[in-house]
């Protein structure tokens, strides 16, 4: 199991577009992939549980990654927050 | 007085209330079932073609408003897999045993509440994204169309943006123009409205929303604008407008049952195109000499299955049979591209332009063909049908095409069915058909030249795109050329050509296409007295020596 914090910088937060976006990415890994926010997590594979987090620009997420393929997942997730969020 | 711009699609004046055309509510019942599994089927199903709805949605987005504002759609694609919302709906079908459209709407509240309940505006607004997948996924399971107009008293229709199929279903007595926000002038949509001799504007600026609901307006298709709400002098100026175009309207009449003949001599056949047989009345109506184009895709774009054989014989048989003898060219279904029928079951394309459609589909799947085939062919003993086929591009495909029709006839004979023998026809509009028309006229008794797709293909621009309207020129030398070309070889192979499409709306072009030696000029009903007026005014050889 693999984790990062992470503090989301896109003014509008992790809203609909992006959440998209990153359901996309999230699909492309095996591993599970969950993001934490104030002690509620949701999937990072379905748009409907990332979408009710409602995560806003300044919040602190924390990913968490379990699987086979955890580190190139770990790799491709922070890559994408990074430059999208 | 509010005043909106918008690009003019037909010139005409309309004047009336406006109506924000709105997509249908779905009304849902709470429905106890036995078999539970067979709702749930229901709803995969409903699911599969919501999503094929939202791909095409998608892809037209993409080329419309730019891959930015398409995510939408790829998103509500993300939410009909949401496996939390699949397992919300199989979950209500199964443990209370109701209907697949109940759990459906349940399951859309519910989603659509989290959102709303948000401290955040924006994820608020998300609550119309549920509800516009569960209000999909419901108009897919009841198998209805969405969208309509409400009342009797005719309207100007604003809407955001309109779908062909959308603009096709509307009754076309209550609409007095069409005006959008999105569109481009040479989109289906505005073509059909130039074929209904409605005004309409599209790409207006006009907010759709209760300001302008149900308030008097006037559309200037002259000027390219609509008055909301209209001073007293714009209404006195505009009704006087009207008038004079109602009063020229009464003028062309009195043209009704002259020849079209040229000072010089020279005879045109007029023809009339049509998409719906609820046309007929204005082929009648503005003297048309026969149908250049019956668009029979229409056909297919109303129906929620493949029509069968009977259906489209019955409607062929009565076009053949209104036309009392005069020649009704049929063209075979042209599907594909941005004319899409969700029962065909296409698979998304990068280029539909390009992809798989018209003749294409014809011929990779000919038990779609021969049904229409044998439709045409049975009508064809009730009049003068002309087949036409569209999207050719080789000359093995004109083979193939006669080859069927062929096995088409011998099984009719076996069956005892009678039939006739049409006059077959290639319509011209791909740049391959034109440079290989003098071998295609040796196969075929006609050619028909259809100028929009000709157009599209020869200056490779794509005419659904609004911003590209400045580069799309109809009058373009290279497209001019090809017509002369096709015409020169039709006429050395003994057959005639005409011209089927928006081109020959353009009245300027009339006496260049006349000094070519076209045969035929099909052009929407109302346009074909103005038409007319000018061949009678017309001298080709003094034109020729001036041009």
């Amino acid at each position: 199991m693999k984790e990062f914090t992470y503090i989301i910088t896109d003014p509008e937060g992790i809203h609909a577009r992006p959440a998209g976006e990153l359901v996309k990415a999230a699909k492309s890994y095996k591993c599970s992939i969950k993001l934490t926010k104030d002690g509620k997590s949701g999937d990072c594979k379905k748009i409907f549980g990332i979408m009710g987090l409602a995560v806003k620009s300044g919040n602190e997420v924390t990913i968490t990654l379990d699987g086979e393929d955890e580190d190139e997942a770990f790799a491709g997730i922070r890559e994408f927050m990074e430059r999208n969020l | 007085m509010r005043v909106y711009k918008g690009k003019s699609v037909f010139g005409g004046t309309a004047v009336g209330k406006i109506c924000v055309y709105q997509k249908d509510e779905q009304q849902v019942r709470r429905v106890k079932v036995e078999d539970t599994q067979k709702e749930k089927d229901r709803y995969h199903s409903a699911s599969e073609t919501a999503m094929e709805q939202l791909r095409a949605l998608y892809e037209k987005a993409l080329k419309e408003v730019g891959e930015h504002n398409a995510a939408v759609f790829e998103v509500h694609q993300m939410m009909l897999e949401d496996d939390d919302f699949i397992e919300s709906v199989e979950n209500i079908i199964e443990l209370q045993e109701v209907n697949a459209e109940y759990a459906v709407a349940v399951t859309g509240e519910n989603f659509a509440q989290v959102f709303a309940a948000m401290d955040d505006e924006y994820m608020r607004g998300r609550a119309a994204d549920v509800k516009d997948i569960s209000e999909r996924l419901l108009a897919v399971l009841s198998g209805k169309g969405t969208g309509g107009i409400q009342g009797e008293e005719p309207v100007i229709v604003l809407a955001d943006d309109l779908a062909p199929s959308e603009t096709v279903q509307m009754d076309k007595d209550k609409v007095l123009s069409f005006v959008t926000v999105h569109g481009s002038l040479n989109s289906h949509t505005a073509i059909l409205a130039r074929t209904m001799g409605i005004p309409a504007l599209v790409g207006t600026d006009i907010p759709l929303d209760g300001i302008v609901d149900g308030k008097l307006a006037i559309v200037d298709g002259a000027n390219g604008c609509i008055y909301v709400e209209p001073d007293e002098d714009t209404v006195a100026e505009m009704l006087e407008r009207k008038n004079k175009e109602e009063e020229k309207k009464r003028l062309l009449q009195t043209l009704k049952g002259k020849k079209n003949i040229t000072l010089d001599g020279q005879e045109v056949m007029l023809y009339a195109n049509i998409g719906n047989i609820k046309d007929l009345a204005m082929v009648i109506q503005n003297d048309a000499g026969g149908i250049g184009l019956f668009r029979s895709e229409f056909i297919y774009l109303e129906a929620d299955d493949f029509p069968d054989e009977e259906e489209q014989f019955q409607i062929y048989k009565k076009v053949a049979e209104t036309m009392a003898g005069k020649r009704v060219i049929i063209r075979t279904l042209d599907i594909g591209a941005d004319k899409k029928c969700d029962y065909f079951k296409m698979e998304a394309e990068e280029n539909p332009a390009l992809g798989c459609r018209a003749i294409r589909i014809c011929l990779t799947r000919p038990e779609i063909f021969k049904t229409q085939l044998r439709a045409l062919l049975r009508a064809s003993a009730f009049g003068n049908i002309a087949v036409m086929y569209p999207m050719i591009t080789s000359l093995w495909e004109i083979r193939r095409i006669k080859e069927i029709v062929e096995e088409v006839k011998k099984e009719l004979e076996e069956q005892c069915i009678e039939y006739g023998n049409p006059d077959q026809g290639v319509m011209i509009e791909t740049p391959a058909s034109v440079m290989i028309s003098g071998e295609l006229a040796k196969e075929v008794d006609f050619f028909s030249i259809g100028t929009n797709d000709l157009t599209q293909y020869t200056l490779a621009i794509d005419r659904q795109n609004p911003k590209l309207d400045e580069f799309y020129d109809s009058h373009h030398p290279a497209v001019l050329e090809m017509i002369r070309m096709v015409t020169e070889n039709a006429h050395k192979a003994g057959i005639w050509a005409g011209i089927c499409g928006e081109l020959e709306a353009d009245l300027q072009l009339t006496r260049e296409f006349l000094a070519m030696g076209v045969d035929e000029l099909s052009v929407s009903p109302k346009q074909i007295l103005p038409i007319r007026k000018i061949v009678l005014e017309t001298d080709v050889s003094e034109y020729i020596r001036n041009r």
